[in-house]
C-alpha cells in the first residue's frame, strides 16, 4: 500500500488539490431557480478582499496617471479641428435648444397626467462619481472595479450609470473599492421595457457580451433601433434610464412564443472611464401642480436633459457667473422650475469632468 | 519552494528566486486586470495561464506545477465575481500537464513553446467549460474564436517566455 501511494504521489497530490477546490466550489455555489449564482451575493471570501486590496492602489495610480496624460494631451496639445468642431457644436446647440423646449413641454404634460393618476415616482436624489480602475481581465466575467467603496457610502445593489445610460450594479463593496457587475454579464438582470411599444421584458447578460431582452411576445411590432429603458420595477435601476437599442431580434428557441432581442448597449461597456453610482433614491408622489420635488428629479428627466444645459440668453446675462457655477462641478440634482425657471444645468456630469468632483456627493440628505 | 529535483537526465531543470516566483504571477494578474480597461481586446490573452505554463515547464516537477497552477488560478478567480475555484481547477490541470510534458520534452525551442501554449490554451478552455457546466454556469464557446485566441496566446507567449527566461536560474 505504501508503495502504491509513493509511486503515484504526484497524481495523488493532483487529485487532492482538485478535490479540495471542487468541494470549495460546491460550497460557494447556490442554485436558485435553475440558475447558479456566485458567492457575490453573500459574504465576501477573504481572498477576494486581499487580492483586490493589493491591486487597487496600483490600478488607481495608473488610472490617475493615464487620465492626466490624456487630459493634458487633449486639452493642451491636440487641438486640431477644434474650430470646426466648435462651429458644428454651436449648430447642434441651436438644434438641441429647440428640442429641449419641446421635451420640456412633453415632460410637463406627462407630469400633469401622472398627477391626475396619483403616480408614485422614483427620483435620483444622490449620485457619486467614481473612476474605473480595473476589470476582471477575463471575458467570462464582465465586472469592473471602481475607486469608491463602503467608506464612501457605496453598498451592494446600487445602480451604476453614465450620462449615456445604464452600466450595471454594484455587486460587492469593499472598503475603498467596489466591484460593478455590468449589464452584459451573464449573471446580471433587470426589468426593462421597449420605450416605443411600452412592452415589458427582462434584460439578461450573455456570454457574448451583448445583453438580451426576453419575454417579449413574438407578435409585437419591434423594429431595429427601438430604445429600451428600465422599468424601475426591479428596485435597483430607477425608471426610464436608457439601456440601449434593439440590434436584432428572433424567435426565442428556448421560450416559445417569445422573442429574444439582442441589445446594443447605449454605453460602451468596454471603454468606461468614469461612472456615477446612484447612492440615493427617493420615492414620492407628483404634486397636484404637476411639478416635481425641487430637490430631486425623475430619472427619465435626468437623461432627457443630457442635452446641454442651455439657458435663454437673457437669463445668462442676468445671472452671469452664478448660472455657470451651478452646473460646473457637481453631479447633483438641481431644482427644477418647470414653468418659469430656465432649463437647469446638466444634472449628470460628462464623464470627463467626473474626476474634479471626486469627493463631492451630489446632494447631502 | 524554488528547489525541485531533476526528473530526467539531459533535460535542463531550472529554479527561480522566491521574488520572481511571487512577483511574476502577481505582475501577470495585475496587467491582466488593468490593461483591458484601456485596450478591451486584451481579454483575449491569458497572461496568468502563460505564467503557469512557463513555471511548470521550467521546473519540470508535477507537484510544483500543480501548486503553481492552483495558486495562480485561485488568485485569478478572486478578481471575478464567479465562485472561487473555476480558474483554480483549470490551471491546476494545466500546471500538472505542463510539468509532465516539461519532464519529457525540450521546451526551450520557440516552436515547441508555440505548440504547447496553443494546445494548453484549448485544454484550459475545455476544462473551464467542464467546470462551469458542473456548477451550472456553462459559457458559449465559439471554436473560431477559441482557435484564434489560442494562436494569439501562443504568439504572445514567445514574448512573455522570453522575458521570464531572464529570471530563470539553471540548477
Amino acid at each position: 500500500m505504501e508503495n502504491f501511494f509513493s509511486r503515484y504521489r504526484n497524481e495523488w497530490i493532483l487529485v487532492g488539490v482538485l478535490f479540495v477546490q471542487v468541494i470549495a466550489l460546491a460550497t460557494q455555489v447556490r442554485v436558485a431557480e435553475g440558475r447558479a449564482e456566485g458567492a457575490a451575493s453573500g459574504s465576501t471570501p477573504l481572498i477576494r478582499v486581499w487580492v483586490v486590496g493589493m491591486f487597487a492602489p496600483f490600478q488607481r495610480m495608473a488610472a490617475s496617471a493615464g487620465s492626466g496624460i490624456r487630459h493634458a494631451w487633449s486639452h493642451y496639445f491636440y487641438l486640431r479641428n477644434v474650430q470646426e468642431e466648435n462651429q458644428a457644436l454651436k449648430q447642434e446647440q441651436d438644434r438641441l435648444r429647440l428640442e429641449m423646449i419641446r421635451l420640456q413641454q412633453d415632460a410637463e404634460q406627462g407630469r400633469r397626467l401622472q398627477s391626475l393618476l396619483q403616480f408614485r415616482e422614483q427620483f435620483i436624489s444622490r449620485t457619486l462619481a467614481a473612476q474605473v480602475i480595473g476589470s476582471s481581465g477575463t471575458d467570462f466575467s464582465k465586472v469592473i472595479y471602481v475607486d469608491r467603496g463602503s467608506r464612501d457610502g457605496v453598498r451592494a445593489g446600487m445602480a451604476v450609470i453614465t450620462p449615456d445610460g445604464v452600466v450595471g450594479k454594484i455587486s460587492r463593496a469593499d472598503n475603498s473599492v467596489s466591484q460593478v457587475m455590468l449589464i452584459s454579464d451573464p449573471q446580471s438582470g433587470a426589468g426593462v421595457l421597449l420605450d416605443r411599444l411600452r412592452v415589458n421584458g427582462v434584460l439578461k447578460g450573455t456570454a457574448s457580451g451583448y445583453p438580451e431582452m426576453h419575454y417579449v411576445m413574438s407578435d409585437e411590432k419591434i423594429e431595429v433601433g427601438d430604445r429600451i429603458v428600465t422599468t424601475g420595477g426591479d428596485r435597483v435601476f430607477p425608471k426610464g434610464l436608457l439601456i440601449g437599442t434593439v440590434q436584432a431580434f428572433a424567435p426565442d428557441k428556448d421560450r416559445f412564443p417569445f422573442y429574444s432581442i439582442r441589445i446594443k448597449p447605449a454605453v460602451n461597456l468596454s471603454r468606461l472611464e468614469e461612472v456615477l453610482i446612484i447612492t440615493g433614491l427617493a420615492e414620492r408622489e407628483t404634486n397636484s401642480a404637476g411639478t416635481a420635488d425641487p430637490t430631486s428629479r425623475r430619472a427619465a428627466d435626468l437623461l432627457s436633459q443630457k442635452l446641454p444645459g442651455v439657458k435663454p440668453k437673457e437669463t445668462i446675462d442676468k445671472k452671469g457667473d452664478t448660472a455657470t457655477a451651478a452646473g460646473d462641478d457637481t453631479s447633483e440634482s438641481v431644482p427644477e422650475g418647470v414653468d418659469t425657471a430656465p432649463p437647469p444645468p446638466d444634472p449628470l456630469p460628462k464623464t470627463k469632468s467626473a474626476p474634479q468632483q471626486k469627493n463631492g456627493e451630489a446632494r447631502p440628505r | 519552494m524554488a528547489r525541485f529535483s531533476i526528473v530526467r537526465e539531459g533535460v535542463e531543470v531550472y529554479r527561480f528566486s522566491w521574488i520572481s516566483t511571487v512577483l511574476a504571477p502577481l505582475a501577470a494578474l495585475y496587467v491582466q486586470a488593468s490593461v483591458p480597461r484601456v485596450f478591451p481586446f486584451f481579454t483575449v490573452f491569458d497572461l496568468p495561464l502563460m505564467v503557469t505554463i512557463f513555471f511548470s515547464l521550467a521546473r519540470r516537477n508535477k507537484i510544483a506545477g500543480t501548486v503553481t497552477g492552483a495558486g495562480i488560478g485561485l488568485l485569478q478567480d478572486a478578481l471575478t465575481q464567479l465562485p472561487l475555484g473555476l480558474f483554480g481547477i483549470a490551471k491546476t490541470v494545466i500546471g500538472y500537464a505542463a510539468s509532465s510534458i516539461g519532464a519529457k520534452v525540450d521546451v526551450d525551442q520557440p516552436y515547441t513553446r508555440i505548440l504547447l501554449v496553443f494546445g494548453f490554451y484549448l485544454i484550459h478552455r475545455l476544462v473551464l467549460q467542464l467546470v462551469r457546466s458542473l456548477v451550472q454556469m456553462p459559457m458559449e464557446l465559439s471554436w473560431a474564436y477559441e482557435l484564434g485566441a489560442a494562436l494569439a496566446n501562443a504568439l504572445a507567449a514567445i514574448v512573455v517566455f522570453w522575458m521570464l527566461d531572464k529570471v530563470k536560474i539553471r540548477k
